[in-house]
């Protein structure tokens, strides 16, 4: 048998299946894998798959209970919350993709220029980085997506801010410990350069952890955009999206539509769960301090 | 003209408790193909002395005083971008700890690849792997591992394979720091042959530190004893062998064991280093030397006591 050794994927499969040789962590990791993956898909097959159109009013059955034609009811309106459920992940998987790749593209090299360089830069990033740190997360959310306005790019800004200071604090102080190891110092008295020094050997040994603060990271991320939503800070509300549900599922619960809020709150805790194992997990396997 | 050439190098620390010299007023020079052993306790500042030459003493250290030249050509003077292209290229340094001194995310192939490459930036990657493939099997490494991760290595093999990386440029000095301090004898023993086979092949001269008087005076031609930061005895190593002048010289030499005489004690020296915040008025040797007379709480000078043969010590005069 030929091996693949070409290409990303080719070289991800063969760690995938290794994940089952890993114990308990391994395991967690695939089961937060299958989670978010089937969560994903779902998401991208919705047109396909939706039995009604999302955004379509039944007014023969408004606030309907699970039936044949609706498996999972309808709201307030009459729109088929099954189809409501497939869609209804896209803007919060945008949001959070996008606001991870904020957060890793400024934490990132700040982190590592300010640690590697030390001195008043350090000083400077790290009292700005704390002083966001200090802020509750959501509170902060709330009013950076408030001055910004609706919108996906505005939501994965307002949580990219957020977390910035955590990868920060993370490459920081794995950078400092990196730059004093003779393996450094050694590239330094082989006449590497800085940039060598920095891209080549810091920022490699860096990436297990920023790999972890990411997964963690997507999990709070879902939360706080669905949080943003449900206080009506998210997209457009003709766009379907759980926390728009949850919002008017918690208007319809007293009247015992309990079906409204429960679907789009499942989901929703699930996609975090899904994260937040695959951020579990890999932190376990990416320490080598903890293998076997 | 000597190969290097350093004149008065002054090293100091600023500590916040206060100035730590932690060489002190250090001369010597060194022929091509040359080795020198810089022999000394922990603390006695011969790693500073060898990272000063590369201009690489981690902050708060500064060399404050001296000059150091290579052919000639001074290394204190040059630029930022000068001595990076010194480093590796004209002198190697091979660092104390094989476990630690190989980047882990790295394979040894890309280790060299991208030495080669830093400093040759003309080379293609088929001609920098062969070469990196004639140094693995010079080291006795087979090529074959080159994919392999340090991981994958024993630490005699790291040690080699830095070695490798530190050859690999054909530098004309390489300075070892301890290079066999974390190993087994059977090992260190390979790897001070090993050291000694590539001084013969391609013809570097070799700075080698280490705390243990009896490698030095096997494996090298002149040797450099260390105290407190400043030289206190330097010989050929055969002058040290045969008559060891300075009482802390005398003291290291009673400590090696000796097989030809069965029932000889080994003696320890009594007390330990001094500290470098508050030295001994005069000799820095003194408390602990069995010779101390009230004449050494004067500073004591290096003298010549035979020809190439530098002590210092009152009790050979000054």
């Amino acid at each position: 048998m030929k091996k693949i050794r070409r290409g990303i994927l080719g070289r991800l499969i063969p760690g995938l299946s290794s994940l089952t040789k890993r114990g308990a962590a391994g395991w967690i990791t695939i089961i937060g894998l299958v989670l978010v993956v089937s969560i994903v898909l779902m998401t991208l097959l919705a047109p396909w798959i939706s039995p009604h159109n999302p955004i379509a009013i039944d007014s023969t059955h408004v606030a309907s209970p699970p039936s044949a034609e609706y498996p999972l009811g309808t709201n307030q309106v009459g729109q088929d919350m099954l189809s409501r459920l497939f869609w209804g992940g896209g803007t919060m998987l945008q949001v959070a993709l996008l606001s991870v790749l904020i957060c890793v593209m400024i934490g990132l090299p700040i982190g590592l220029l300010s640690s590697y360089a030390g001195g008043n830069l350090d000083k400077a990033s790290s009292l700005v980085m704390d002083s966001i740190y200090a802020f509750p997360g959501l509170v902060l959310a709330i009013a950076i997506a408030a001055t910004l306005g609706r919108g996906v790019v505005n939501m994965a800004i307002s949580i990219g801010v957020v977390y910035v200071p955590s990868y920060f604090r993370v490459v920081r102080s794995q950078v400092l410990t990196i730059k004093e190891l003779t393996y450094t110092e050694a590239a330094k008295a082989a006449g590497a350069r800085r940039r060598t020094i920095l891209g080549r050997y810091i920022l490699p040994n860096v990436l297990p952890s920023v790999v972890v603060v990411a997964t963690v990271n997507f999990a709070d991320a879902i939360l706080t955009a669905a949080g943003l939503t449900f206080i009506g800070l998210g997209v457009e509300k003709s766009i379907p999206d759980w926390g728009y549900d949850l919002t008017d599922g918690r208007a319809l619960l007293a009247s015992g539509a309990w079906w409204v809020i429960t679907f789009p709150g499942i989901m929703i805790v699930l996609l975090a769960l899904g994260f937040t194992l695959i951020g579990e997990g890999l932190s376990e396997i990416l320490n080598p301090r903890l293998e076997q | 003209m000597p190969l290097l050439d350093v004149g008065s190098l002054t090293v100091e620390y600023h500590a916040r408790r206060g100035n730590v010299r932690a060489v002190d007023n250090v001369s010597f020079s060194l022929e091509k193909g040359e080795i020198l052993g810089v022999v000394g306790e922990s603390g006695s500042g011969k790693s500073t002395l060898g990272l000063s030459l590369i201009r690489q003493i981690p902050p708060p250290g500064a060399i404050m005083n001296g000059n150091i030249k290579l052919d000639g050509k001074s290394v204190l003077s040059l630029q930022k971008e000068q001595m990076r292209l010194v480093r590796g290229r004209r002198i190697a340094f091979v660092f104390q700890d094989p476990m630690t001194s190989l980047s882990p995310v790295k394979n040894i192939k890309d280790h060299f690849l991208e030495l080669l490459k830093t400093h040759e930036p003309n080379l293609t990657e088929a001609e920098a792997l062969g070469r990196a493939k004639n140094i693995l099997n010079v080291l006795g490494i087979s090529p074959e591992r080159m994919k392999d991760y340090p991981h994958q290595f024993s630490g005699g093999m790291r040690q080699r394979i830095m070695m490798g990386l530190g050859i690999a440029l054909n530098p004309d000095l390489v300075i070892a720091d301890e290079p066999t301090t974390a190993l087994d004898v059977i090992v260190q023993a390979k790897i001070l042959d090993l050291l000694k086979k590539l001084r013969d092949t391609y013809g570097m001269a070799l700075i080698l530190i280490t705390h243990d008087l009896s490698i030095a005076l096997e494996r090298c031609d002149e040797i450099i004893v260390m105290y407190a930061g400043q030289i206190v005895e330097r010989a050929k190593s055969k002058d040290i062998q045969e008559s060891p002048d300075h009482p802390y010289t005398q003291g290291l030499m009673r400590s090696i064991p000796n097989i030809e005489l069965a029932d000889q004690k080994l003696v320890a020296i009594p007390g330990s280093p001094p500290n470098l915040l508050n030295l001994p008025k005069g000799c820095r040797f003194n408390p602990r030397c069995p010779y101390a007379m009230p004449y050494c709480q004067n500073a004591t000078p290096l003298l010549e006591v035979e020809p190439q043969h530098f002590v210092r010590c009152f009790l050979y005069g000054g």
